[in-house]
């Protein structure tokens, strides 16, 4: 894990390298995380995984987030790790929601990491994430004429109301 | 020859031959009958003693109940309780029902032991209809009754919006002695309940779907393909490696 200040020192190389690529740093917990630039995603991956010093060469996890009512609404974060040192490393990129007619969109890793494919694809299943360049962009997990994105915030949970002694009343004749 | 009609005792301790000298009487008689020997009242003897009246539909009833073939098929976490009561300590052989078959073609019996995600549905029901008649189905669990504490958008609420079930197992999970309980229970229905198809038991024939007036095509909805080709759309207009 790099320590708060190796954090600053690897944003500031960054931003040497990529001008302006990384919009924020955070240290909490013992983990450390850099907020980039979604557009400049994939110049932040490459650099930390082919850097000699950094050499995050393994995609540990790749998720996608909402933080509805926050803005920026969508965020994907991308867990890094370098095997050798037992390094961790969070890169988290926040996109703008684009209204309830588009759908988010970032660049797809999977050139650099190939295990991004199935977990780019859960990001897309359920949160509409869409990440431009991946190989195929489908569904993963729920069927593929789903409609809806149910990881969302904003989606009903669903299923239906069950009656308890104080909702009994909301639905007249419920023992019929 | 005049055959009284009564309740049946068949091996009960009344009809066993209490001696040795008794057995020894029944079976020369029976020696006799194979000879051709055997006339008048010792005839009509054996024949009472020896025969066992009934009707065919209660004798095919009987080995119905008696004979279930479930189908080896698991869900979810009930599984591993369904698994256990083929094990010695619950063991269904007791019952009949220790044949688990691997095709849904050789099955009778249908134990849905977990959620039903809305994936499966499709598949748990087309397994129901490739089992031939008569067939039977057990809800094992809460999630498959009514999706217990799965009230969220991926699972069937309720494995009885798709598919006829015939039983439902209360339980999260039921215990193996409660799933045999529920297959006691499902037996009778089979003895009481002769009808072999499940379409006139729980009326709904008419539904078959040479049957129906309306076509359903399998097609996937507007809304769906929309988005699928905006998300396609999207996916190639950047090639890989170029950034955006």
């Amino acid at each position: 894990m790099p320590d708060a200040p190796g954090l600053e020192l690897i944003a500031q190389e960054l931003n040497d390298a990529h001008s302006d690529a990384v919009l924020g740093t955070y240290h909490e917990h013992g983990e450390a995380c850099l907020i980039v630039d979604p557009a400049q995603v994939l110049e932040v991956l490459g650099w930390l995984r082919d850097t000699p010093g950094q050499e995050y060469r393994f995609l540990s996890s790749l998720h996608g987030v909402d933080y509805l009512p926050a803005e920026p609404r969508f965020g994907v974060v991308y867990e890094l790790l370098n095997m050798p040192r037992i390094e961790r490393l969070r890169v988290r990129a926040a996109i703008a929601d684009p209204g309830p007619d588009g759908l988010p969109e970032l660049p797809s890793c999977v050139e650099l990491f190939p295990t991004a494919e199935f977990q780019e694809r859960e990001a897309y299943d359920f949160f509409g994430i869409v990440f431009s360049g991946h190989p195929d962009m489908r569904r993963i997990l729920m069927p593929e004429e789903y409609v809806g994105w149910p990881q969302r915030r904003d989606f009903p949970i669903g299923g239906e109301p069950v009656i308890f002694t104080h909702n009994e009343r909301e639905t007249p004749r419920w023992y019929e | 020859m005049e055959v009284k009609r009564e309740k049946v005792r068949a091996l009960s301790p009344l009809d066993q031959p209490k001696t040795p000298e008794e057995l020894r009487v029944r079976q020369m008689r029976a020696r006799d009958l194979l000879r051709g020997d055997l006339d008048g009242d010792e005839l009509e003897k054996h024949v009472t003693d020896s025969l066992l009246m009934t009707t065919l539909e209660k004798a095919l009833d009987w080995g119905r109940a008696n004979a279930v073939f479930p189908a080896t098929f698991g869900l979810a976490c009930c599984a591993i309780e369904m698994m256990s009561i083929v094990s010695p300590r619950y063991d269904i052989a007791r019952f009949g029902a220790e044949a688990m078959r691997a095709s849904p073609r050789q099955a009778d019996l249908l134990i849905l032991s977990g959620r039903v995600s809305i994936k499966m549905a499709p598949v748990v029901r087309r397994l129901y209809d490739q089992m031939l008649e008569p067939k039977w189905v057990i809800a094992m669990g809460a999630c498959s009754s009514s999706a217990g504490m799965f009230a969220n958008y991926a699972v069937v609420q309720g494995a009885d919006k798709f598919m006829p079930v015939d039983l439902h197992v209360p339980g999260c999970p039921p215990r193996p002695e409660a799933l045999l309980y529920g297959f006691n229970k499902l037996q009778r229905l089979i003895v009481g309940n002769p009808e072999p198809g499940w379409r006139k038991r729980y009326n709904a024939e008419g539904t078959e779907e040479w049957a129906r007036e309306d076509v359903i095509v399998d097609q996937p909805s507007e809304a769906s393909l929309a988005t699928y080709g905006r998300a396609r759309d999207v996916a190639k207009a950047a090639p890989v490696g170029e950034g955006s």
